[in-house]
């Protein structure tokens, strides 16, 4: 088996998940220059939900079509985190939108904290495994292997990210979304609702979370309350690596850093003579995010941060 | 008379957008300079290509023959060149004597060990510094209120404090931003005396204005910039009847 | 402080002298009245004070977010176990591991700051939150094939303090009575708080003090004022990562035995909440918060008992319940008392002049040319 396609399909398959959710903390930076701490936990929420719905609709109806099962589980979850991101957007963010940098952020990792621990009581502390309901058929490919469920999470990930673009190129909304993003002062002037565009973006931007989510558990398997926090990270350095606040950058720095962190997993005991193994697979993303911000703070695609004095 | 700052063609732009196009001028040691203009005429911005808030994108900025144009701003600071800001830019919750003695930093040495340990040298320094704002507070005319927060300050107030901070960093070369903007006639009456007394002071002072009566009454010589370029310089008579600048001034209203 | 009775603001040293009391018998009262276990969580409550007092520094003086302190403090603990146990068979003595420590961590603390502290303060947060888990990876990963950390099993039999011949880590008798090590600890981790606090002091009232401050209020007026603000900040990251690395020392002596787990993000996150709590930059107020936040859980732990009390058994564990009540704590005391409870005098102004600090921040950045 060829290691340096397959490292590529499965990088591929994880930067596309973390470009979801890479976007989901652009799009607040863009408008509001805020890093949504918690955005990685709303993702949890998402796969947690979805597994929840799943799981009950199989206890009902054990023969329920996947067909059917999935997407009730993938709405639901897209239901949650709507709800999720408005109320964590007006309760923890809203009313600190004047204060000091500090205390949004701060605000941000209390709402963390709160979801992962409500989820461990609801859930519980052990895994939850997805059940086996997905498509597991798997396709050779250049010397590697390539299964429909890696299809179906690129595929559907592609449509969501053409869609998104669609709707901030060329809709209303997106239109003001982008004008927000500019100057909240002069959208407001101009009559956009600053408040009404802030929550749709947090909305947007936890439905993507969901999906993203659900893919992740769908992917490996497994849901745990403790899910969201790394992937969270890695996708915030993703959208760092392309360049935070900007679309197309979430989207390539996502499917870079999952590119980077399968290849360099799997060589890095090559590299290192035997010395760090595959376990090191996290460190890269952190690696990725400290280096990008010493020599490209920008990021990939980001413009320069404008000159201020 | 020795030059003390020169500017040699100096051009910044944004993006594609030149805010300052080959300005070139000179400042010589004991003068007060003015720096005229319309708004976005680009005077703060070659204020900020001075005191190393922005890097310039070509050109040659000296100091006493140093080149300046890419210290940072602390760097120059410690070369005698401190400034004011157009839009007030006070530490406002800390007291207007804490603000002045963080002007002492580039003077004063004490490390980390010296302050844990109470050092001689550190509580001598200390005191100079405590004693060198008071009387620099003194000298702007702001001798009772050490104790008041900097942002409760009235607006005039505040601009003095600004200076007696900037004057504690014992500059050679004072630039000063807009420094009577929105004061009454008689506050600005106040100001001309006390750039007055800084010149006597040995102060080079450097001002950007834009009330042209108040520059013309207190400077020995004037720079007019418009659009990005330094259109007239001279003596404040000569610079007055210039048609350029008067053309700048007045759109050709007038002729 | 307004809660101070007057009688006591018109005699500070009786205060003094009455405080001074107070702490060298605290542990002897805490364990009569509350029991023995108690005396370990008043020594606990110390190291946090130290690890709160030291990241203050940081984010409360010089306003940096640092969600990584953790880190530094597992450096400390590391390196004290390596150059005093039977890890390598080293057993140096603790004067000169100690102080390795806090120089590793601020070192460390130098690494990392020199290239990142010109960036705006929400991504110096996520840099160091991404450096805390680094080396917590590496600490969990560097058993194989040398082994150095001893993986996720920590480091064990790590040599207790010993001054002079007495090991604090052991019982004694002393005039009849028995005294166990937390106690000895506690005298110990009295002293280097007490250190702590003067150096914290002495550095908020020097000149380095007041440049925090001016750069933390405005970084651009602050560089035209003629401060190095990167090392500046730098320093500030150096300082609040030795006493990481010296409260990591202290604790690893204590405990004897170290694992990654003990540094993971939450620990950082919660030793953050202890300033904000307390009051961020005021030396009393990061005190309560730490001492707040170490007994606070503790005492949750009788939740457990009065459920099994008064409903027959445990509807909800105590321990599950305390994170998130810490992270509820966190978001009200932000939308309602943003200061914290015991706010520094400037801390508290800059809250409420909200408007002014937006504004200042979002102009923050000049043209960085480093």
């Amino acid at each position: 088996m060829d290691i340096f396609v397959q490292q590529l399909i499965n990088g591929l398959v994880l930067g596309s998940i973390y470009a979801l959710v890479a976007l989901g903390y652009t799009m607040v930076y863009g408008i509001l220059e805020l890093i949504n701490f918690a955005h990685g936990e709303v993702t949890m929420v998402g796969a947690m939900s979805a597994l929840a719905v799943i799981g009950a609709l199989l206890g009902a109806y054990p023969q329920a079509p996947a067909l059917l099962v999935l997407p009730a589980g993938v709405l639901a979850a897209i239901m949650v985190c709507m709800a999720l991101g408005y109320v964590i957007e007006r309760v923890a963010y809203r009313p600190l939108r004047r204060a000091p940098r500090l205390a949004p952020l701060i605000t941000a990792i209390g709402v963390s904290i709160v979801l992962q621990n409500a989820a461990m009581l609801i859930w519980g502390r052990s895994y939850i495994s997805f059940p086996a309901i997905l498509p597991h058929g798997s396709h050779p490919i250049l010397g590697a292997v390539i299964t429909d469920l890696q299809i179906v999470i690129v595929t559907l990930s592609v449509l969501i990210m053409l869609g998104l673009t669609l709707l901030v190129e060329r809709t209303r909304l997106g239109r003001a979304m982008r004008a927000t993003a500019q100057s909240r002062e002069v959208a407001e002037l101009m009559g956009v609702n600053v408040n009404t565009v802030i929550s749709a973006t947090f909305i947007i931007g936890s439905a993507l979370a969901a999906i993203a989510g659900v893919m992740v558990s769908a992917y490996y398997g497994l849901g745990h309350y403790y899910m969201g926090f790394m992937l969270g990270l890695k996708a915030f350095s993703a959208a760092v690596l392309g360049g935070i606040g900007n679309l197309a950058g979430a989207m390539l720095g996502g499917l870079l850093l999952g590119v980077i962190e399968a290849l360099g997993a799997g060589y890095i005991g090559d590299l290192t003579g035997g010395f760090l193994g595959s376990n090191y697979q996290d460190v890269f993303a952190f690696m990725v995010l400290i280096l990008v911000l010493v020599f490209r703070p920008s990021g990939l695609l980001g413009e320069r941060v404008a000159q201020r004095a | 008379m020795t030059t003390l700052l020169t500017v040699e063609n100096v051009t910044k732009r944004f993006g594609g957008l030149s805010a300052l196009e080959a300005v070139s001028l000179t400042v010589n040691a004991g003068e007060v300079y003015g720096l005229i203009g319309p708004n976005g005429a680009g005077k703060t911005t070659l204020f900020n290509c001075m005191t190393g808030l922005y890097t310039v994108s070509a050109g040659v900025i000296r100091l006493d023959g140093v080149p300046i144009h890419n210290r940072k701003p602390h760097q120059i600071v410690g070369r005698g060149f401190a400034r004011t800001f157009q839009n007030i830019r006070l530490f406002a919750n800390m007291t207007a004597l804490e603000n002045v003695m963080v002007g002492r930093h580039a003077r004063t040495r004490t490390g980390v060990l010296g302050a844990v340990l109470h050092s001689r040298r550190c509580l001598a320094e200390e005191r100079d510094s405590r004693q060198r704002a008071k009387s620099l507070m003194a000298f702007v005319g702001l001798k009772d209120r050490s104790r008041s927060l900097a942002g409760h300050l009235s607006y005039g107030d505040q601009r003095r404090l600004e200076i007696a901070r900037a004057l504690a960093t014992e500059p050679r070369l004072l630039a000063l931003d807009e420094p009577v903007a929105g004061m009454n006639p008689n506050e600005r009456r106040e100001m001309s005396e006390l750039f007055r007394k800084l010149r006597d002071a040995g102060i080079t002072l450097l001002l950007i204005e834009h009330d042209v009566k108040l520059v013309m009454g207190v400077c020995d010589r004037v720079a007019v910039l418009d659009y990005g370029k330094k259109i007239a310089e001279g003596v404040p008579d000569e610079v007055r009847r210039n048609p350029a600048v008067i053309e700048a001034y007045l759109g050709g209203a007038v002729s | 402080m307004r809660s101070v009775p007057d009688w006591l603001r018109r005699h500070p040293g009786l205060a003094f002298g009455l405080l001074a009391v107070l702490l060298a018998v605290l542990p002897f009262i805490v364990s009569i009245g509350l029991g023995r276990g108690w005396v370990r969580v008043l020594d606990f409550a110390l190291l946090y004070a130290i690890l709160a007092l030291g990241l203050n520094i940081v984010v409360g003086y010089a306003g940096l977010l640092d969600l990584g302190y953790i880190a530094f403090y597992a450096l400390g603990a590391y390196l004290f176990a390596w150059l005093s146990s039977p890890q390598f068979g080293l057993h140096l003595p603790f004067w000169l591991v100690l102080p390795s420590g806090a120089l590793l961590a601020g070192g460390f603390g130098v690494l990392l700051g020199a290239p990142t502290l010109r960036l705006r303060g929400d991504y110096l947060a996520i840099v160091t939150l991404g450096f805390g888990e680094i080396v917590r990876i590496f600490m969990n990963n560097l058993d194989a094939p040398v082994n150095i950390t001893n993986g996720p099993q920590g480091i064990n039999l790590i040599d207790p303090i010993s001054i002079g011949g007495f090991s604090l880590g052991a019982r004694h008798t002393i005039l009849g009575v028995h005294v166990f090590p937390p106690t000895f600890y506690y005298y110990l981790f009295l002293f280097f708080t007490l250190f702590t606090i003067l150096v914290a002091m002495r550095l908020q009232d020097s000149r380095i003090g007041r440049a925090w401050a001016a750069i933390r209020e405005d970084e651009v007026a602050a560089a035209a004022m003629g401060i190095d603000t990167r090392n500046i900040k730098l320093l500030a990251f150096a300082m609040g990562a030795s006493f990481g690395g010296l409260a990591g020392g202290l604790f690893a002596a204590f405990q004897g035995f170290i694992s990654p787990e003990s540094f993971n993000l939450m620990e950082s996150v919660m030793i953050l909440c202890m300033i904000v709590l307390g009051g961020m930059g005021n030396i009393p107020g990061v005190i309560l918060g730490a001492v707040l936040l170490t007994v606070l859980p503790e005492a949750l732990r009788y939740l457990g008992a009065w459920q099994r009390a008064a409903l027959g058994h445990v509807v909800v564990d105590p321990n599950d319940l305390r994170m998130l009540l810490f992270g509820l704590a966190m978001v009200a005391m932000m939308l309602y008392r943003p200061a914290g409870l015991l706010p520094s005098r400037q801390r508290r102004r800059e809250f409420r002049a909200e408007d002014g600090a937006a504004e200042q921040e979002a102009a923050s950045l000049y043209d960085a040319k480093a």
